[in-house]
């Protein structure tokens, strides 16, 4: 059997493939501007590895903002369960799960293996991936590069919590001649505390665990360890997090 | 998964009809009075012979209008109710011959003063917490100062026994409320959330108090039988209770979308539930004593401070059965929100019942991220 969860986000599309005992495959794709496109494209690339999605050894639970675009899912399920979900199997203990995504940034309390409470930041990009991506094209580098500049830097503060107002405090920094690496510092730093301010509303019993692409970069997940006061546990596989949960509940949930 | 009966009126639907009802009601000379919370005393209203209705602040077209005087980080409903009532848009608060409102919150008294220079608007000092010294008695003088601005509006006389009529057939109403709320007490709930909602609400747009009981009366019947007949040990879907604000203006973006994801609401813990219903004016006082106790008790936000609330939300749980709260939260609404922790942590470390809390405004911008909270909230449950 192959019990896959799909996660297609704002930026990227996970995807990852359980034979009921172990992962078997997982890739990613950018979303692009359709969710749609980018379901047909997970399609594919699933065929290339031999694997049908109409086939009926073929579950499939989809996640994540573009869910209702894969329209060969058995199922969808919310990205908090998922994240909650695959966070527990990947460090089997309860924990408070971070997973700061691409739209939206989750805070998930595991109890018992389950979610028992959660909280996302509200309609505004502060904190989330979008805004360092708008900062990132503001300064004209990837945003692999404006983490490796971020380490090099002495933040300068943002004050501004709106993407839009901070994006035009950068663009005034710019002008008056701050180096990049403190600019960029200063916008990692940004991030980490609207991501800390979520935080510190949930009680943090067990272990914090951070998801997303974001868990792949260890000046953040530094950074966020030393202003939340927690240690922060990562796992190479914290990007499919989501994809991985919706996995596992297929294998749970839609076998007979 | 809506159970909405097939005779089901929507509450636009509902409000229309009531707009042509009450115009012929102003036709034959009937006096009429708007007004807007659970804290106005109806009884004073129907002693001086005149019409009290529900106004209108449930939608989002008309803040526009309201935020050329208020300030945009305002409540929604208070923005929506004072945007309605100077755009004319509200055929309700046209017809209204005074408004009638109360001290309940700082953003709405200070609206209701912009509100006076449309319209005579009335406003009675609610006390800002039930312990105070004096809170009672400065209660009881303002039950007294409302029947005389009705008397002198409507150049009526308001007796005792005109009260006292009064007091009798609201208490009657609320009996008939509370027996139509305890419907979603039966497991599988055989009523929507959403229709008891809708039905509440609608309900302000009737204007004989008789028809409205029998009306109320005759839907908990089919109700109880219909329980009896086809949903009576059949499974139930997770119960969901409502609290916080009032949720007339989210009514399709979160009522009726909880629901369609897979829950069922059962109870209101918020304005257009039990709380203001459940217990009667005692009948055997001095009137206006006997009002402003009942009165006074209304477990509201604005009260301070307000324990109450949690005794009323411990019995609900318990009597209703309920598997998981969710709280609306208005913007800018400072007391529910102020609130919203003590709430959260009784029912979430003394019931050990999930709690969910959507803080929205009127506006549909965040439809989206609302139906994932609701669903990772349902999926929490199962």
């Amino acid at each position: 059997m192959n019990y896959i969860g799909i996660d297609i986000g704002s930026t990227a599309a996970k995807t990852l493939v359980f034979d009921g005992e172990k992962i078997v495959h997982y890739f990613d794709l950018p979303t692009g501007w359709s969710s749609k496109e980018s379901a047909l494209r997970v399609k594919q690339k699933l065929s290339s590895l031999g694997i049908d999605v109409h086939s009926e050894s073929t579950k499939i639970v989809a996640t994540g903002y573009g869910r209702i675009s894969v329209d060969y899912a058995d199922k969808v399920i919310t990205e908090i369960t998922c994240h909650g979900k695959g966070a527990y199997y990947l460090f089997s203990e309860d924990s408070v799960v971070i997973d700061v995504g691409g739209q939206d940034t989750k805070i998930i309390t595991i109890e018992k293996g389950a979610v028992s409470h959660f909280l996302m930041n509200d309609k505004c990009s502060a904190g989330t991936g979008k805004f360092l991506e708008v900062m990132a094209n503001r300064l004209n580098v990837d945003i692999d590069y404006l983490f490796s500049l971020a380490a090099k830097g002495d933040p300068i503060p943002i004050s501004s919590m709106c993407t839009v107002f901070a994006e035009s405090e950068v663009i005034s920094y710019i002008g008056a001649g701050r180096p990049k690496e403190d600019l960029a510092a200063g916008i990692i730093q940004s991030v980490v505390s609207r991501v800390v301010m979520l935080a510190n509303q949930h009680d943090i019993n067990g272990i914090c665990i951070l998801t997303g692409g974001l868990s792949h970069i260890p000046y953040f997940a530094d950074q966020l360890s030393k202003k939340l006061g927690h240690k922060i546990y990562t796992h190479t596989l914290g990007k499919y997090a989501g994809a991985l949960g919706a996995a596992l509940i297929s294998a749970e949930k839609l076998t007979k | 998964m809506l159970k909405l009966p097939e005779n089901f009126h929507s509450y636009s639907e509902a409000r229309k009809e009531g707009f042509i009802r009450l115009k012929e009601l102003k036709e034959t000379g009937k006096k009429v009075v708007g007004l807007f919370c659970s804290y106005t005393p109806t009884e004073i209203i129907l002693a001086s012979g005149a019409v009290p209705v529900g106004l209108c602040g449930v939608n989002e077209e008309s803040i526009h209008f309201a935020e050329k005087i208020l300030p945009k980080n305002l409540c929604p409903l208070i923005k929506s109710s004072f945007g309605s009532a100077i755009s004319d848009t509200c055929p309700y608060f046209y017809f209204s011959d005074i408004i009638v409102a109360e001290t309940t919150c700082d953003g709405k008294k200070k609206m209701y003063e912009w509100m006076n220079e449309i319209k005579d608007t009335h406003v009675m000092q609610l006390p800002q917490g039930r312990d105070g010294y004096g809170a009672l008695n400065s209660w009881r003088g303002e039950m007294i100062r409302l029947k005389d601005a009705l008397s002198s509006k409507f150049n009526v006389k308001i007796t005792e026994d005109d009260l006292h009529k009064a007091i009798k057939l609201v208490n009657r109403e609320r009996k008939a409320l509370v027996d139509f709320f305890e419907i979603g007490k039966l497991k599988p709930s055989p009523i929507s959330g959403y229709e008891i909602n809708t039905v509440v609400d609608a309900n302000g747009f009737l204007f004989d108090t008789e028809e409205k009981i029998n009306l109320l009366e005759k839907r908990t019947n089919q109700l109880r039988n219909d329980y009896e007949s086809n949903y009576k040990g059949q499974a139930s879907r997770p119960r969901i209770l409502i609290t916080g604000c009032p949720t007339g203006g989210v009514r399709e973006k979160i009522i009726r979308q909880i629901e369609e994801l897979g829950a069922d609401i059962v109870a209101f813990e918020n304005c257009s539930g039990p709380r203001a219903q459940k217990d009667l004016v005692d009948e055997n006082k001095e009137p206006y004593l006997a009002l402003a106790e009942k009165y006074l008790r209304v477990n509201c936000s604005v009260m301070s401070p307000n324990p109450g609330r949690i005794k009323d939300m411990e019995i609900m749980l318990d009597e209703y059965r309920v598997d998981g709260v969710i709280e609306v939260l208005l913007h800018a609404c400072h007391t529910f929100a102020i609130e919203s922790y003590r709430m959260r942590k009784f029912v979430t470390e003394e019931k050990h019942i999930p709690y969910l809390t959507l803080e929205t405004d009127f506006s549909q911008s965040d439809t989206g991220q609302i139906n994932t909270r609701i669903s990772a909230f349902l999926e929490m449950l199962s």
